[in-house]
Formats: structure tokens, C-alpha cells, sequence
């Protein structure tokens, strides 16, 4: 554990770390922590409604208020509080889709480069007819056929990011696989699976943290997007893509009630792709696969 | 090549057989198909009729023979609301989409190429910058919001575009370059890191040593290269080009497939569902496999590896 802190401060201090984007990092730590502690946080309940004050205007505009700083929706429901809430939602759909669809990606993106052959061949293809299905469109099977829920979304998103981390995994692991470590180990009498994990997984980490902090922002704009289509998660429980849907009837008369959330969602993503951006410069900047096509 | 065309059309042809399972699977998950095809109105007689039809009381092959012999035959059954076949709504609707589609790839193309390769020939100038900044904004910012904005600012605020429909060249607009710039990012992104991989290869020095000019060295073979890169895409640009359709329509309220995908979950209409997933599988591999073999028309050396 100290040998971790210790290595990841000497990572830190080298040069290339020196130009880290503060105000995306700032971001990413603020949406983190509201997050995990919004709710408790957030001035009023994001669910509480008050009849007498639907659609007050943003507090710089006439008829509005600093108690509502950005305005109330057509139920009354304070607009602030209901964006820090909905943090959560995008942050805990982020945190179940990448982790797994990360690690099913990685292993199986490890498995394929290192023993190549009909299995390399297979697992590819089906990532490449996984990447070039719209997700959007299975999501919204399975909300029709089973109800939109968390657990459909978080399904969906994995699906698709396995194939995106096998792949570009796997064209590390081939990087790597020719490397003389590599075939000492094996000379050594290691084991496939020691050499996979105690040899090429270390190598691959830095490859995957960006790949991780780069689809953040991804998983978040899917998740707004597929809340917008109906297919994403439902309940009171304020969600920034049903913030936007639900105000999309009343944006001539109250454009605030879709504006904010939507600048929440562009805030967030952005940040989290700057960061990425930024830890693919620091740690690698010859990774050329993770470009994100989106 | 010949061989190489073969074996990809019994990939893809295999991929699609695959998908249906899929979809047929899914819908057996849910409990009661047929349930999943009637509406809420139907009475027992219907929904005795239903079982029949799908063979609910038959071997699950048998029922899979079923569904893929209609399939083929281009009946995905009847749309729970419009009581009208599925593949008559999907007729009507694709042609509009695909004009939307062609306007917005061409956008794309107009604008996402000069961008990106500029970007990558002068690296970390003001242009480059530049074309970063449009692309990181055009993957960051959600498409349908932006939509929406946009009605709000030309439609509600400044009055001088339409805000639905489609008719006039005028409609064409804020859909199309919604859906333009948001694919556009990608490309931009795709192009230029592609192009500065190119351009620092060996026989791009080469030529440079020659003598041959920086304009040939960047128009001519490194862009010819880089093309082939965001070829390889291809089949995961028209997935993101249908979900952008998806949204936009959705937003604009163009009469086309996405708004009708859109439509079919507000009205928990699966005979439509069904037959518009099938319907954009069908249409994602074949892209697939055109781009596939264009690609190794260009590139020799992926013929032989599979």
C-alpha cells in the first residue's frame, strides 16, 4: 500500500504531469462528491413540490428568487436541488456499466491477444458487430420487453463498452506479447494465466485508467440520452436526461427547466474528456487507439 | 478477393441469424409474448388467436421457424396502435431518415475532413486547437439538448426557422447540422490522430527527403491513408449516425425511423420495436460489409488476414 502511494507520487511529480487541467479535474471532484453526498447537501428535497411556486425564471431573471437560484420546474421542485441530486444517478450508472463492462472487456481483450487464433478471431468479431449495433436501440427493446430500469441501462452500456475495452486492450496485450519479459516468464516455467495477469496487466493499467476516465463522459450523454427516449431510468428520483424530456413541453415558456440539466450533463462530459485527454498525453502519449469515435 | 467477399458475407449473414436469435430470446424472457403483442385492449379471443400465431404451444424451434420464415418474408406482424403491418410504417419512414442521414454526412464530410487534416498538418497551432475544441464540444455536448436549444434560439426567440416537420430546404437545417457536428467530432478526432500517425512514418520522411512538396505529402499520401482508418470505422459511424437519427428525430419531430423507434417505446408498441431492431441490424451489416470489402480493396493485406 505505501509502495502504491509512494510509486504513484513519483509518477505524479515527472513533468508531464505538470499542465493538469484544474478546473475539469475540479469538476470531476466536485460531481463526485455531490455525487455521494448531494442529497444531503442540496437546500430543498429534490422531490419536494410546491404548487404555489412552479416555473419561477432563475434568480437574474424578474420573478425570481435566491431561494430558488435556478428556478423551479412545473411542480414546484427546486431546479439546483434536483441537478445535484440527479448526480448520483449518472455517477452510480458510470461507476456499474464501466466496471462491467470493463473488466469483462479487459479480460477477455487479455485473453484474446495473448492466445490469438480462432479465439482472438471469434471475440473479435463479435466485438466488432457488438461496437456497430446502435445501443440505444437494444435499450429500448429491453425497456419495452422487461421495463426501463438501472439494471437494463447499466446491461446495455456494458455491453457495448466490453467490445470498446477488449479491443483496444487486446491491441496493447499484442504490443506487449512479443516483448522478451514476456518470454522469460515463459522460459521461466509461468503459468498462462500468471503471465496474463502478473506480467501484462500492469503494463496495460495506465491504457486502462485513461480508457476509463475518457468513457465516463460517454457513459453519462448514453445514459442522458436514453433517459430522453423513455428507455432509461425512470422513478421521481430526479435523472438529468428525464429533466430534459420532461422539459422539453414547456421550454417556450420556461427554457430553464431543460437548460440546466443539459449543462450539467455538457459540464460533466466535458471535464471528464479533458481529464482523459490530459492522462493519455501524461501516460501515454503513444496510444493512438483511444481516440473514442464517440 | 473473391474469397475474401464470400467469407464476409457468410459473416454477415451468420451475424444477422444471430441477432434475430437474440431478439427472439429476449422477447421469450419476458414471460408472455403474446402477450408483449397485443394491446391492452385485447380480449381472449385475441389473445388465443396470438398464441396461435406465434406457435406458443410448439417446440421453441418450431417457434423460431416461424419467426424467421415471416421475417424473410418481411412480416414483423402488426403495430399494437396503428393495428397497420410493421414493415409499411418502416417503408414509409426510412426514405425520410435517409435524406436526413445524406444531408448530415455530407456536413460531416464537408467540414469534419479539412478540419481534421489541418488539424494534423499543423499540429499545435491555433487551427489545431481550434478543430480540438469543436470536436471535444461536439462529443461532450448531448445532441438532443443542443436540439433543443437550438429550436428555442431560432425558432421561439429569433423566428426564421421552422421548428418540426419536414418540407422546405428550411427544415433540413438545424436537424441535419445537429446530427452533422455531432458525428463530425468523431471524425475530426479519428482523422487527425490517424493523419499525425501517417505523417511521422517512414515514408512520409522519405518523401519529404525527396523533395516533394509538404502540400503533396499531406493531400495526397498521408490523407489517402488516414482514409483508409476512418473507413475501418465505418460500421461504427452509421451505429452512432442511428442513434443521433434516433434523438434528433425525436427532437424535430422528423417523420422518420428514429422518430418511429421513439414512438414505439412511448406507446410500448413491440411488434414495432422488434421489426425497427431487426430492420437497423439488417442495415448496420450490410454497411459493415461494404465498408469491409472497399477496405480491403484499398488495402491489400487485410485480405489475407481474417
Amino acid at each position: 500500500m505505501v509502495r502504491l502511494w509512494l510509486h504513484l507520487k513519483q509518477v505524479l511529480l515527472k513533468e508531464r504531469f505538470s499542465r493538469f487541467p484544474i478546473l475539469p479535474g475540479g469538476i470531476v471532484f466536485i460531481f463526485i462528491f455531490l455525487a455521494i453526498f448531494g442529497e444531503s447537501l442540496a437546500p430543498y428535497l429534490p422531490n419536494e413540490m410546491n404548487l404555489r411556486e412552479r416555473f419561477l425564471p432563475p434568480f437574474w431573471q424578474e420573478g425570481g428568487t435566491m431561494g430558488h437560484p435556478l428556478g423551479t420546474d412545473m411542480l414546484g421542485r427546486d431546479m439546483l436541488s434536483r441537478i445535484m441530486a440527479g448526480a448520483r444517478v449518472s455517477f452510480i450508472v458510470a461507476v456499474l456499466a464501466l466496471t462491467l463492462g470493463g473488466l469483462t472487456g479487459t479480460v477477455l481483450g487479455i485473453i484474446s491477444g495473448y492466445y490469438g487464433g480462432k479465439v482472438d478471431a471469434i471475440l473479435m468479431r463479435s466485438a466488432d458487430a457488438t461496437l456497430a449495433f446502435p445501443i440505444i436501440l437494444l435499450a429500448m427493446l429491453l425497456a419495452i420487453i422487461l421495463g426501463p430500469s438501472l439494471q437494463n441501462v447499466v446491461i446495455s452500456l456494458g455491453l457495448v463498452l466490453w467490445a470498446r475495452y477488449a479491443r483496444v486492450i487486446r491491441g496493447e496485450v499484442l504490443g506487449f506479447k512479443e516483448r522478451d519479459f514476456i518470454a522469460l516468464a515463459r522460459v521461466a516455467g509461468s503459468s498462462d494465466f500468471r503471465i496474463m495477469f502478473r506480467h501484462l496487466f500492469p503494463n496495460i493499467r495506465s491504457t486502462l485508467v485513461v480508457l476509463l476516465t475518457l468513457q465516463v463522459g460517454w457513459v453519462i450523454i448514453v445514459e442522458a440520452s436514453l433517459s430522453f427516449v423513455g428507455a432509461g431510468i425512470p422513478g421521481p428520483d430526479p435523472v438529468w436526461g428525464s429533466m430534459i424530456s420532461k422539459g422539453r413541453d414547456y421550454v417556450t415558456m420556461a427554457w430553464w427547466i431543460p437548460f440546466f440539466p443539459g449543462v450539467a450533463v455538457s459540464v460533466v462530459c466535458l471535464s471528464f474528456n479533458t481529464l482523459g485527454d490530459w492522462l493519455r498525453e501524461a501516460l501515454d502519449p503513444k496510444l493512438r487507439q483511444v481516440i473514442g469515435g464517440g | 478477393m473473391r474469397r475474401y467477399i464470400v467469407i464476409r458475407l457468410l459473416q454477415t449473414v451468420v451475424t444477422l441469424f444471430i441477432l434475430s436469435m437474440v431478439i427472439f430470446g429476449l422477447v421469450r424472457l419476458s414471460g408472455d409474448p403474446a402477450l408483449l403483442m397485443l394491446p391492452e385492449t385485447a380480449t381472449e379471443e385475441d389473445y388465443r388467436y396470438m398464441r396461435a400465431q406465434l406457435g406458443l404451444d410448439k417446440p421453441i424451434y418450431v417457434q423460431y421457424g416461424i419467426f424467421i420464415t415471416n421475417a424473410l418474408r418481411g412480416d414483423f406482424g402488426r403495430s399494437i396502435r396503428t393495428r397497420r403491418p410493421v414493415v409499411e410504417s418502416i417503408r414509409e419512414t426510412l426514405p425520410n431518415s435517409m435524406k436526413l442521414v445524406g444531408v448530415s454526412l455530407f456536413i460531416t464530410i464537408i467540414l469534419g475532413f479539412p478540419l481534421g487534416i489541418i488539424a494534423a498538418a499543423k499540429k499545435d497551432t491555433y487551427a489545431d486547437t481550434f478543430a480540438r475544441v469543436i470536436a471535444g464540444l461536439g462529443q461532450s455536448l448531448p445532441t438532443f439538448w443542443v436540439g433543443l436549444m437550438m429550436i428555442q434560439i431560432f425558432v421561439v426567440l429569433l423566428g426564421v426557422l421552422p421548428a418540426s416537420g419536414m418540407g422546405s430546404w428550411r427544415h433540413y437545417l438545424m436537424p441535419s447540422a445537429c446530427l452533422g457536428i455531432f458525428v463530425m467530432a468523431g471524425v475530426v478526432r479519428l482523422l487527425r490522430s490517424s493523419m499525425l500517425e501517417v505523417l511521422d512514418s517512414e515514408y512520409i520522411r522519405m518523401a519529404r527527403i525527396k523533395g516533394v512538396s509538404e502540400r503533396v505529402i499531406v493531400w495526397k499520401h498521408a490523407l489517402r491513408n488516414s482514409l483508409l482508418s476512418v473507413l475501418s470505422f465505418g460500421g461504427m459511424y452509421i451505429a452512432i449516425m442511428i442513434t443521433g437519427a434516433i434523438l434528433i428525430e425525436t427532437v424535430f419531430a422528423w417523420p422518420g425511423f428514429g422518430r418511429l423507434a421513439y414512438a414505439s417505446i412511448v406507446n410500448q408498441d413491440f411488434p414495432l420495436i422488434q421489426g425497427i431492431v431487426l430492420t437497423s441490424g439488417a442495415v448496420v451489416m450490410v454497411t459493415n460489409l461494404i465498408t469491409d470489402i472497399l477496405y480491403a480493396y484499398l488495402d491489400p493485406r487485410i485480405r489475407y488476414r481474417l
